[in-house]
């Protein structure tokens, strides 16, 4: 198995820089110094800041604000939501992660077409992400508070179901499945660890530590951005902004980071 | 027009702790797009902080800057509710002005 | 200093005529748009770095300590560097990375009451040693630290 991952992976092209040969144990103990260097005074508040801006902006063809947006625990509940999210919401009759009910708020309360409530998901330094800004503030409502995602009607089984099936589905032009490279301990690309995302620590760290800043691109990313990096990886076709699929793959990741304290916006590599 | 800075100003002792936060690309120069052509560079220049109307710190940076600056210093003085102001300028003549309270 | 203000005359345009007015007390220090030293940025050793902002050499010294800033840096984009200075008297904290195209990232002025010692991040195009340089009473004293750049990142 490790052997093919090796093959495999040299073959998926990630032909970067080599690191710099160094002394494992130090250099992993000086990187740990300068994460946590970083982490007083991470550019991702600039995000959440930019973010709560545009929650209570009036905005839209309403002009209204996201004031009143329902994310599970009430109109205009932002605390504590998305250690919720995803879940069942009646009022559109089926399962939303965080994304796809903002999206749902952005139409139904500011009157925006579907369209462009899912226009730009994920932004770049010229052309700024509504979608991350606001990712960014809700989530910063959640900081400390344990996952607690309930599978508590059909709907959200469902939805765990297949999230499920598609972790383990196998497929693409290198057979992978997120399993192959997410279904172990101690699995590493270069220098990056790939979280076990099957054992709980794995699970749990993988999902609450995003979004987060990413310091290699300068920009804040969210967890379905990070599903969306991941599907490309494995050559797969690309994930849609908030579709059936994406929702059930959250669903399953974020159900099984149950009882970790959230933690994010973070920053990482 | 540019993002507001995240500013954090507080008091320990005798001190006050300043940290700031701004959007910023800092873009080198040194790079190329796509295409093949350089992106020009666009950065921060001048900063200076004041409190109460005394400058307590002033900058002048290069493109060597990470993007989304962080700046932390410490000054004496100050007392909760002051104000401590934040001012940037770039190489294309764009400014940023914010403030918080020191608490 | 004196190089950088030549500089910004000659380059012309609104900064210069302000600078100028500045100089002359015309205007209030803080109404004039605050100057940029270009020549101190197009530098490549510290040599040169230390003429352009206005000194003749820098002194190796102990007493300027690399604060908070790691060994290896993750990437190369965002490397943290804290600067502080035991130096009675000083007046600036430059930051300088070697290898860099440009060698001088920032000038820190610490006006008095304020403690000598910064802390933000820079960007690394490699390996390099960086230079703490501060200028106290006149005179400029130098640290350095080598930092290396993992590249371990490529984007994704
Ligand atoms: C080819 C190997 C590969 C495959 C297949 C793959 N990933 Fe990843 N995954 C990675 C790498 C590499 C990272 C980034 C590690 C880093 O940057 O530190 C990552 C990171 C993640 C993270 C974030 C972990 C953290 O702690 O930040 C999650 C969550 C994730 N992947 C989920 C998935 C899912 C879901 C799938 C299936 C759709 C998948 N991955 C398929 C290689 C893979």
């Amino acid at each position: 198995m490790r052997q093919r991952i090796r093959a495999a992976v040299a073959v998926a092209g990630f032909a970067c820089a080599v690191p710099l040969a160094l002394a494992q144990g130090s250099a992993t103990e000086e990187i740990e110094k300068y994460r946590q260097a970083l982490q007083d005074g991470n550019p991702a508040d600039l995000w959440e800041m930019r973010g709560e801006g545009l929650w209570r902006t009036p905005a839209g063809p309403k002009k209204a604000t996201l004031e009143q947006c329902d994310l599970g625990k009430g109109p205009g509940v932002v605390k504590g939501a998305y250690a919720e999210l995803p879940r069942y919401f009646a009022d559109a009759g089926r399962v939303m992660d965080l994304e796809t009910r903002l999206v749902w708020c952005r139409v139904t309360l500011q009157g925006l077409s579907e369209a462009d409530a899912k226009k730009n998901p994920y932004g770049s330094s010229n052309r700024k992400s509504d979608n991350e800004a606001l990712v960014a503030y809700v989530t910063s409502q959640s900081r400390g508070i344990p996952m607690n995602v309930r599978l508590d009607n059909p709907q959200m089984k469902e939805a765990f179901a297949l999230g499920e099936k598609i972790f383990y589905f196998r497929g693409g032009p290198h057979d992978f499945a997120c399993a192959t490279c997410h279904g172990e301990d101690g699995k590493r690309i270069r220098l990056q660890d790939l979280p076990n995302l099957t054992a709980k620590a794995g699970a749990q760290k993988g999902y609450s530590t995003w979004p987060a800043y990413r310091v290699s691109q300068g920009e804040l990313r969210t967890f379905q951005w990070r599903l969306n990096d991941c599907f490309r990886q494995q050559r797969f076709p690309e994930l849609e902004f908030a579709s059936p699929a994406s929702i059930a793959l959250t669903t399953f990741l974020a159900y099984n980071a149950n009882g970790a304290p959230f933690d994010a916006p973070a920053i990482k590599r | 027009m540019a993002d507001p800075m995240k500013i954090r100003a507080n008091l320990a002792g005798d001190t006050t702790e300043v940290k700031v936060l701004m959007s910023h690309e800092m873009e080198t120069g040194q790079r190329k797009d796509a295409q093949g052509k350089v992106i020009p560079a666009w950065f921060i220049q001048n900063v200076t902080a004041t409190w109460n109307g005394k400058t307590v710190l002033s900058a002048e940076w290069g493109p060597a800057i990470a993007k989304n600056p962080f700046l932390s210093f410490r000054f004496k003085g100050g007392a909760r509710g002051d104000k401590v102001q934040v001012n940037w300028v770039d190489n294309r003549g764009d400014k940023r002005s914010d403030e918080a309270t020191i608490a | 200093m004196d190089a950088g203000r030549r500089d910004v005359l000659k380059a012309g345009g609104g900064t210069a005529l302000l600078t100028l007015l500045a100089a002359a007390g015309w205007l209030k220090p803080g109404e004039a748009q605050a100057a940029w030293n270009a020549a101190a940025f197009e530098t490549h050793s510290l040599d040169a770095t230390v003429k352009a902002l206005g000194g003749g050499s820098a002194a190796a010294s102990k007493d300027i300590a690399f604060v908070s800033t790691p060994d290896i840096a993750e990437n190369g984009a965002v490397v943290p560097i804290g600067i502080s200075s035991s130096i009675p008297k000083t007046e600036s904290i430059a930051i300088l990375v070697e290898k860099n195209p440009n060698m001088l990232a920032a000038v820190f002025d610490i006006p008095p009451g304020t403690e000598p010692a910064v802390t933000t991040r820079i960007k690394m195009g490699q390996s390099s040693n960086v230079y703490a340089l501060v200028k106290a009473d006149g005179k400029f004293h130098v640290a350095s630290k080598e930092i290396k750049v993992t590249l371990g990142g490529c984007g994704g």
